[in-house]
C-alpha cells in the first residue's frame, strides 16, 4: 500500500480541525433543537389550533322554518328538501369550462353564474356560492353523473319553503327573498348569512324572528382535498316556531275562487274580536316563485303587471265607499238629531242645489221615503238632503268615530288609511274652500272620500257588535316546542259611541236591505239565516259627467263602477262580518252581494257543523 | 485478504446506530403512507424494508472491501459515474418534469446518488496525493473545483438544484477541511456574490418562486408557501409529546406534501412531538460524532478524509432537510437522509456507511 501514514504533525493538525468540526456539528444540532423548541413548544399551541382548523370545517345546518297553519290546524306552509347547487370559487380550475359545462348540462346562464361567483369570491373564496336552488330530479342526475369534471361544484340538501296551496292567501302569508347587503349590515339579522332567505312580505316578514329558528352546525373532519371524512360534533338546528293563523282555509279558498278572473278583495272577520277569517286580494301571486332566486322573467312579469298582483287590495286598495257610506251619514244624522226617522221626504229622482242637479240611482225616484226605506233601497236623494243638513265636518267627525280615515291597526302593516275630507283639509290641500256640492257627493260616499275593504268590514262588524272597533289580527297563536308563546287577544281601538236606539234603527234597516223585497242586497239572502248588509257602487268617473242615455254596458270596463257589498250574519248574534269589493264590477247588489252570500253560507254551515261535532264529543 | 482482526474490530456502535435509524424510518413511513379510510397498509413501507435489506448487503460488501483499493479506483469510478450522469440526459426517465433516473431492467436509480460517493472518494484521493501540510491556494485547487463543478452543473440541469447544491456544499466542506488560505476564501466568497445574479437569472421560474416564497411564505399561502406552512403546522402542532403514532392529523389527512419523502421528518415531529424529533436528531448527532471519531482514529489521511466527507454528506443533507421542513430554508427537495423513502438514496448511503465501517475496522492496521 502506497498510502502514507500520518506523520505526527499532520495528525495533530487533523485532530485540531476535527475538534472544530465536532464543535460545529454540535452547535448546529443545538440550533436545530432550538428551532424545534420554538416551533413545538413556544409556538406549538398556535400551530395546534391551526392544525385543528385545517382539518375541521364548520358546516351550517339550516333550521326548519316554522310551519303555518290555518285556524283549524290545517297545514298551509311547510318545508321540502331542496337540492341546491353551489360552487366553491377557490376550487374551480377552469372557470370558463365549468360555466360552459353547466350551460350545456342544465342550461344555467353562464353570465348569471359568473356574476354570482364574482360577487362571492371577492369576499369569501372558500365559501360555497349558491348558483341554483332546487334542482329538479333530472338536473340533479345530470350534475351527479358529470361530477368528475365539475370540480368545485357541490350539491347540498336544504329545507326549502313550500307554499302548499300556491297562491293561497299569498298577500297574508307573504314570501321569502334573499337577504340584502344592507339588511345583513343592519344588525337586525344577527344569525343570518349571505344567501339566506328571509321573510320579505306578509306574515313571513312580520314574524321572521319567530319563524326563522336557529341555525345549527356541524364540525366535519376533512382531508386536504376537502373530502368529508366524519362528523366530529354537531349542534342541531332549532326549528322555527309554528304559527297558527286566524284564517279559515275553506273560507279563504272560497273567497279566492269567487274573485277568480276578477280584480278585487274580500275581507271576512269575526266581529266579536277582530280575527280575520279570510282576506283575499285578486290577482294574487305564487310565493313559491320567489324562492328559487326568482327567475328574472317571473319577477319582471310580477312587478310590471298593470294589475299589481303584489298589492293587497284588502288593506291598501283605496276606493270611494259609495252607498255604504250612507250608514255613517244615517248614524250622524240620528245622533245629531238632524234626521227624524219618521220624517218623509220626496224623491223624484233628482236633487238640485244651485244650478247643479244630482241624480238618484233610481231615475224615476223613490217617491215619499223615510230613513228605513232610504237605507234599504239606498235612496240617494234622501241622503243628499241629510248630508246637506249635517255639513262636511259633522259627517267627517262621525266617519272618524267609525274608524275611517285612519289605519285599523292591521297586524301585518302596509295598510293605507283612506281619506275622510274636512273643510280644513280641502283648504289646506287644495287652497280652495269646501263647496256645498261636495258635501252632497260625500253623503253618498263619493267626492274625495276613500276607504279600504278592511275598514268597511270593521265598520259593519262594529255596527252589529257592541260598537267596539277591534284591531284586525291574523295571528291566532305562536307555538314554541309545543307551548304557546303567543295567543290572540282582542284589542279595541275605538268605539262607535251612539245611542242604542239609533244603532237599532240602522241595524234594522240593514237587515231590510237583504230581507225586504225592495232591498238592494236581496242577492245575499241565505236560507235560515238573517243576513244584514249594505250595497255600494263606487263611481270611477264622476256621476255628473255621465251622459244621459248612455247604458252602463257601453262604458269601457276600466271606467265601470266598483261593486261593494258589506254584510254581517247572523244579524242577532253576529259570527262573521265581511266586505266584498269587485273592481269595475258594476252594481254592488249584483256583482258583490252573491259573493258575500256564498261565503256566509259556507262559513256558518261549517261552524254549526263544527259546534255539533264539538257538542258530541 | 480477510483478517480475523477485522471481526474483532467490527464497529458494533455504528451498526447499532444504523439499525436504530432504519427502524425509525420504517416505522415512520408506515404512518406516513397509512391510508385515510380503508384498512391495511401501503406497500411503500415494505419497499423501504427491502431497500434497507439491499442496503445492508451493500454495507457488508463495502465493509469487507479494503478502502485502500479505492486510491486506484477513485478517478475511474468518478469518470464512470460522470458518464452515467451524462447518460441520464440521453436515455433518462422524465418524472414530474425532471430527468434524474436511469433504468436497467426493472431497477431504476439516480446517478446523482452514486456520484456523491465517487466525488467524496476522488476529493479524498486528490488531497491524499497533494498532501501538503500548508494551506492551499486557489491555483492549487483548480482540479478539485473542476471535479466538483462538472457533475454539479449536470445535476442542476436535470434539473435537481437541491441535490447539486448539497453536493457542492459537501465537497466545499471537504476542501475547507483540507485548509484553504484565508485570502483565497475571501476571493471565492466575492466571486460567489458576483455570480449570484447570474445564477438567479438561470433559475427556472418555479425555483425562483420557491426562494421568494421562502422569504415571505404568506405571499402565496395556497401556492408554493402552502408546503412550508403546512409543514410548520405539522411540526408545531406536535407540541411536547406529539399527537401519537398514526394520529397526526396533518399527515393522516394529507395536508403535508411529499410526506413519505421530503417531509418525512414533519410526520415524525407531528406524531412524536419535541421529544421524538429531538431523539431522532440525537441519533444522527451520535452517528456524525462517531464518524468524526472514525476520521480521527484513521491511520491514514485518505481514510480520514473519506470519513469526513461522509460525515459532511450526512450533516448537510440533514441540516438542509430539517431547515426546509421547519421553514428556515426554501423547499429544495432534499430528502431526510435514511428517514425518507428512496431506494437510490438508501443504497448510496449504505455504501457510504459501509466505507465508514471499513475505515473504522481498519483503524488499527499498520501496513
Amino acid at each position: 500500500m502506497r498510502s502514507p501514514n500520518f506523520d505526527p504533525l499532520s495528525a495533530e493538525i487533523f485532530g485540531r480541525r476535527l475538534k472544530l468540526v465536532t464543535l460545529l456539528v454540535t452547535a448546529v444540532f443545538v440550533a436545530l433543537v432550538l428551532r424545534l423548541w420554538l416551533l413545538q413548544i413556544v409556538r406549538g399551541p398556535a400551530y395546534r389550533i391551526q392544525s385543528e382548523n385545517n382539518r375541521i370545517h364548520l358546516q351550517d345546518i339550516s333550521p326548519f322554518r316554522g310551519l303555518i297553519f290555518d285556524r283549524h290546524g290545517e297545514l298551509l306552509v311547510d318545508n321540502r328538501p331542496s337540492f341546491d347547487m353551489f360552487i366553491i370559487p377557490e376550487d374551480i380550475q377552469n372557470r370558463s369550462q365549468i360555466l360552459r359545462s353547466l350551460e350545456v348540462l342544465i342550461g344555467i346562464d353562464p353570465e348569471y353564474v359568473s356574476e354570482r361567483l364574482e360577487k362571492e369570491s371577492a369576499k369569501y373564496p372558500f365559501k360555497p356560492a349558491l348558483v341554483k336552488r332546487n334542482l329538479s330530479a333530472e338536473e340533479l342526475a345530470v350534475v351527479e353523473t358529470h361530477a368528475f369534471n365539475l370540480a368545485g361544484v357541490m350539491i347540498q340538501v336544504k329545507p326549502q319553503r313550500h307554499y302548499i296551496h300556491r297562491e293561497f292567501a299569498s298577500h297574508l302569508i307573504g314570501y321569502l327573498g334573499e337577504i340584502s347587503e344592507s339588511q345583513l349590515n343592519s344588525g337586525r339579522y344577527p344569525d343570518s348569512k349571505p344567501g339566506d332567505l328571509i321573510g320579505r312580505y306578509g306574515v313571513e316578514r312580520s314574524w321572521e324572528k319567530h319563524l326563522r329558528g336557529l341555525r345549527g352546525g356541524e364540525q366535519v373532519e376533512v382531508d386536504a382535498a376537502g373530502r368529508k371524512l366524519r362528523i366530529i360534533s354537531r349542534k342541531p338546528p332549532v326549528p322555527g316556531q309554528n304559527i297558527t293563523l286566524t284564517i279559515d282555509k275553506d273560507l279563504q279558498l272560497l273567497a279566492e275562487k269567487a274573485l277568480e278572473g276578477k280584480k278585487g278583495a274580500v275581507v271576512a272577520i269575526d266581529p266579536n274580536n277582530g280575527e280575520i277569517l279570510a282576506m283575499a286580494s285578486a290577482p294574487a301571486f305564487d310565493p313559491n316563485l320567489f324562492i328559487g332566486g326568482i327567475g328574472r322573467s317571473d319577477w319582471v312579469r310580477i312587478i310590471s303587471d298593470k294589475e299589481y298582483p303584489l298589492q293587497n287590495r284588502a288593506i291598501s286598495g283605496q276606493y270611494p265607499p259609495g252607498s255604504i257610506f250612507k250608514i255613517v251619514v244615517a248614524l250622524a244624522g240620528l245622533e245629531e238629531e238632524t234626521i227624524d226617522p219618521q220624517e218623509e221626504i220626496f224623491c223624484n229622482g233628482i236633487y238640485t242645489l244651485g244650478n247643479r242637479s244630482y241624480r238618484c240611482w233610481r231615475k224615476q225616484g223613490h217617491g215619499k221615503i223615510s230613513l228605513h226605506r232610504a237605507l234599504v233601497e239606498s235612496c240617494d236623494v234622501y241622503f243628499y238632503k241629510m248630508g246637506k243638513r249635517l255639513g262636511v265636518d259633522k259627517i267627517a267627525q262621525y266617519a272618524e268615530m267609525c274608524g275611517l280615515g285612519r289605519r285599523t291597526g292591521f297586524e301585518l302593516g302596509s295598510e293605507k288609511e283612506g281619506l275622510i275630507p274636512t273643510s280644513d283639509w280641502k283648504l289646506k290641500r287644495w287652497g280652495v274652500a269646501w263647496q256645498a256640492g261636495e258635501t252632497i257627493s260625500m253623503a253618498i260616499g263619493q267626492s274625495f272620500t276613500l276607504v279600504t275593504p278592511l275598514q268597511m268590514a270593521m265598520l259593519i262588524g262594529a255596527v252589529f257588535g257592541d260598537g267596539a272597533l277591534y284591531q284586525p289580527k291574523v295571528i291566532k297563536s305562536v307555538e314554541k316546542d309545543g307551548n304557546g308563546i303567543y295567543r290572540f287577544s282582542p284589542t279595541v281601538t275605538g268605539r262607535i259611541a251612539a245611542a242604542p236606539q239609533n244603532m237599532a234603527l240602522i241595524r234594522d234597516a240593514l237587515i231590510g236591505v237583504v230581507r225586504e223585497p225592495t232591498g238592494t242586497g236581496t242577492k245575499a239572502r241565505v236560507k235560515g239565516i238573517t243576513v244584514a248588509g249594505k250595497t255600494g257602487t263606487a263611481q270611477v268617473i264622476a256621476l255628473e259627467k255621465e251622459k244621459p242615455g248612455e247604458k252602463p254596458e257601453e262604458i269601457p270596463s276600466e271606467f265601470m263602477d266598483h261593486a261593494w257589498f258589506v254584510a254581517v250574519a247572523p244579524s242577532d248574534k253576529p259570527a262573521i262580518a265581511l266586505a266584498v269589493l269587485v273592481e269595475n264590477g258594476g252594481h254592488g247588489g249584483s256583482a258583490a252581494a252573491p259573493i258575500a252570500k256564498e261565503l256566509i253560507k259556507a262559513y256558518l254551515q261549517k261552524r254549526s257543523l263544527g259546534s255539533k261535532v264539538a257538542s258530541f264529543s | 485478504m480477510f483478517d480475523r482482526r477485522l471481526l474483532q474490530n467490527f464497529d458494533w456502535i455504528l451498526l447499532l446506530l444504523l439499525i436504530l435509524i432504519a427502524t425509525v424510518s420504517v416505522v415512520n413511513l408506515y404512518s406516513a403512507t397509512y391510508p385515510i379510510i380503508s384498512e391495511g397498509s401501503s406497500p411503500i413501507f415494505l419497499k423501504q424494508i427491502y431497500w434497507f435489506l439491499i442496503g445492508f448487503a451493500v454495507l457488508l460488501v463495502m465493509t469487507t472491501f479494503d478502502y485502500h483499493h479505492l486510491e486506484r479506483l477513485a478517478y475511474p469510478g468518478y469518470l464512470l459515474s460522470l458518464a452515467l450522469l451524462a447518460l441520464v440526459f440521453v436515455v433518462g426517465d422524465v418524472r414530474s418534469g425532471s430527468q434524474r433516473w436511469l433504468s436497467f431492467g426493472g431497477i431504476s436509480f439516480q446517478p446523482s446518488e452514486l456520484i456523491k460517493i465517487t466525488l467524496v472518494v476522488s476529493l479524498a484521493e486528490f488531497f491524499n496525493e497533494h498532501g501538503q501540510v500548508n494551506e492551499y491556494r486557489l491555483r492549487d485547487l483548480w482540479q478539485p473545483f473542476l471535479i466538483v463543478a462538472v457533475p454539479c452543473i449536470l445535476i442542476a440541469k436535470e434539473p435537481d438544484l437541491g441535490t447539486a447544491l448539497t453536493i457542492a456544499i459537501v465537497c466545499f466542506s471537504m476542501i475547507l477541511f483540507a485548509k484553504v488560505k484565508w485570502r483565497s476564501l475571501l476571493i471565492l466568497f466575492l466571486v460567489a456574490i458576483a455570480a449570484a445574479p447570474f445564477v438567479w437569472g438561470n433559475l427556472k421560474e418555479y425555483q425562483q418562486k420557491r426562494v421568494l416564497t421562502f422569504l415571505s411564505p404568506d405571499m402565496d399561502p395556497l401556492g408554493a408557501g402552502y408546503h412550508i406552512n403546512q409543514s410548520k403546522i405539522a411540526i408545531g402542532s406536535g407540541l411536547f409529546w406529539g399527537k401519537g403514532y398514526l394520529k397526526g392529523t396533518q399527515t393522516r389527512l394529507h395536508f403535508l406534501p411529499e410526506q413519505h419523502t421530503d417531509f418525512a421528518f414533519s410526520v415524525l415531529a407531528e406524531e412524536w412531538g419535541f421529544v421524538g424529533s429531538t431523539v431522532l436528531l440525537l441519533l444522527y448527532l451520535l452517528l456524525m460524532l462517531w464518524g468524526i471519531n472514525i476520521a480521527r482514529n484513521s491511520r491514514d489521511r485518505f481514510g480520514s478524509l473519506i470519513a469526513l466527507g461522509i460525515v459532511a454528506m450526512v450533516f448537510w443533507q440533514l441540516v438542509i432537510n430539517v431547515s426546509m421542513t421547519t421553514g428556515l430554508l426554501p423547499v429544495v427537495g432534499i430528502p431526510f437522509i435514511m428517514l425518507s423513502y428512496g431506494g437510490s438514496s438508501i443504497v448510496s448511503t449504505s455504501a457510504a456507511m459501509g466505507l465508514l465501517m471499513s475505515i473504522s475496522m481498519r483503524r488499527f492496521m499498520f501496513q
